[in-house]
């Protein structure tokens, strides 16, 4: 393997209480140039913390936090004027249409006039919004919104990106649309850290993940090596029957693992066939065959109870 | 100045509703101007301000153009500041730039301060319609008012930085604001005060804005420059070094 070249993200031993909770704990990773890393986790994993202490908005109690080798939060000024976010809600100014939404934000990074009005064609473009730069966020789709949210954070061109659940309560065309522009702006060389909670966006956009719970990194690695290290690659549904009176007879064990979640009895395993053969002996039994997918990966490794909050 | 593209994010807001905001800060102190002065005037006549005669015309008017610059500058930095920074957000926006949210506080300060200024620019004018006054003293009333109004924007921020909704302004407004309109000598002469309340309500901010602004009106020179300008001042200051570590600590997580 090649030397990896410097990151423009590293986060080393970082850890962040608030009063007793240890919300972040001993966190290390790396985000590298042009590199999509996305950061998975239930509701109260650390993901929207670890993002705030990123951007200094949040000091962690240890470890240090580098932006292009600049240390945060002492040098916040100089490492926010090269990357732009995207939080969680929209915090775009009701009262300004797209393009002054775009020129008041374009000064706050002490851009001039004339650099900030040449921009915002293009990034309105970017954003699909070019027939709506004199419409206010009032009046536009929770998509649109995004998208302008997601062109204001670009407005003083920044290396890299952080977005924290950049497609939350979007319908799937706003999705598939922000994915697309995210895919071009990595294609442009910029580098993103993108928080989910989206398994199908993570697999789809992220070149590395990183799954936390309860503050702690429990993987790391591509999406599908993720998968292949951790799950069995077919998995088995079957619902139609009560679960126990299912798994009373043989059939746990043609499958390495066996999980049950309401209704339905999941199957995990190297070889679906005895098993498949078996389910055909019930014909009552509605069963899908399906490879395994990120999400098994999550279940398997943050469980499947609810969390705080979900 | 990194607060600059705040106050101009302000304006550009305030651009747009200039008409009502105009018509909101300029009516209802006039409406007291004229109820009470004339009104109250026809029956008072004069009062004796500062071992002198004094149409009470005059004497409202210099008492009530302070009073101007307090309410529009307190209102701007307790319930449109608290807007911009909790309700809609807009400040966790402008974190994810490289200001600082000193920058942004100086930012909003600033302009609550400009348009208690511009209020106050318009009553005066309006006043000057009226004839209440034609001292070019006046311009000097201009200068003294926006200290004024930076002066309670700092410390409208204070509470600001320590509300959780609106309704905690009320108790500003009621516990703070009122009574020292009443304390102050904008109605009356704080001669009327008991001993105690005169030499303590000497003390307040509004009374040692009305103490230079009120000579200027009545074209004479204020007696004393010096004192009252070092309390607006130390308010000011230490209001807003009190306000800043406050909200510091509200955006601390």
């Amino acid at each position: 393997m090649s030397e990896l070249p410097n990151p423009q993200l590293e986060c080393v031993r970082v850890t962040k209480r608030f009063g007793h909770a240890l919300v972040v704990d001993d966190l290390s990773f790396a985000l590298y140039p042009g590199e999509c890393l996305g950061v998975i986790g239930p509701n109260g994993a650390g993901k929207t913390t670890t993002v705030k202490m990123c951007l200094g908005l949040s000091e962690p109690d240890s470890g240090e936090i580098n932006l292009f080798g600049l240390s945060m939060p002492s040098k916040a000024q100089a490492i926010k004027a090269r990357i732009g976010v995207v939080s969680q809600f929209d915090t775009l100014d009701p009262d300004f249409d797209c393009v002054e939404n775009l020129l008041v934000y374009g000064r706050y990074f002490g851009l001039s006039k004339q650099t900030i009005k040449e921009r915002i064609p293009e990034l309105l473009e970017f954003a699909a919004l070019s027939n709506k730069a004199h419409s206010k966020p009032g009046e536009l789709s929770g998509g649109m919104k995004r998208r302008l949210s997601l062109a204001r954070a670009l407005i003083n061109d920044p290396q890299m990106l952080l977005l924290d659940e950049p497609t939350t309560g979007l319908d799937p065309q706003a999705r598939h649309l922000m994915w697309e522009r995210l895919q071009q702006l990595l294609a442009k060389g910029k580098s993103i850290l993108l928080t989910t909670h989206f398994m199908d966006e993570a697999e789809r956009l992220c070149d590395r993940l990183l799954v936390l719970d309860h503050g702690r990194k429990i993987a790391e690695g591509k999406p599908r090596d993720l998968i292949e290290i951790h799950v069995e690659p077919h998995v088995v549904e079957v619902y139609g029957a009560d679960p126990q009176e299912l798994l009373k007879g043989g059939l746990r064990n043609l499958a390495e693992r066996v999980e049950v979640s309401g209704e339905t009895v999941f199957f995990y395993t190297h070889a679906a066939h005895p098993l498949l053969q078996a389910l055909e002996l019930q014909p009552h039994l509605k069963v899908l065959h399906r490879p395994a997918n990120l999400e098994d990966l999550f279940l398997k490794l943050t469980g499947r109870q609810m969390r705080e909050g979900s | 100045m990194h607060a600059w593209p705040v106050f101009l994010r302000n304006l550009l807001v305030w651009r747009k509703l200039l008409i009502p905001s105009l018509v909101a800060n300029i009516a209802e102190p006039l409406m007291w101007l004229l109820a009470f002065g004339y009104g109250m005037g026809a029956l008072v006549g004069e009062v004796i301000y500062d071992g002198q005669t004094v149409r009470y015309l005059v004497y409202l008017a210099s008492g009530s153009v302070c009073m101007s610059a307090m309410n529009a500058a307190s209102f701007e930095a307790l319930y449109s500041v608290f807007s911009r920074m909790h309700v809609q957000k807009t400040w966790d926006g402008i974190l994810n730039t490289p200001l600082r949210i000193g920058d942004v506080l100086l930012g909003e300060m600033l302009w609550a301060a400009f348009k208690s200024f511009f209020a106050v620019t318009a009553i005066l004018l309006v006043m000057l319609a009226l004839g209440v006054s034609h001292s070019y003293k006046l311009l000097l009333v201009l200068p003294i008012l926006f200290l004024v109004g930076v002066m309670f924007s700092c410390i409208g921020l204070i509470f600001t930085a320590l509300a959780k909704g609106y309704d905690f302004f009320s108790y500003y407004f009621t516990l703070f604001l009122t009574p020292m309109m009443f304390l102050s000598g904008v109605f009356f002469p704080r001669d009327q005060l008991p001993n105690w309340l005169r030499v303590s309500s000497e003390w307040l901010p509004l009374t040692q804005a009305i103490n230079l602004v009120r000579p200027l009106f009545l074209d004479q020179w204020p007696t004393k420059v010096f004192i009252p300008l070092l309390v607006i001042g130390i308010y000011a200051l230490g209001a807003w070094f009190i306000a800043l570590m406050l909200i510091r600590r509200r955006f601390k997580t």
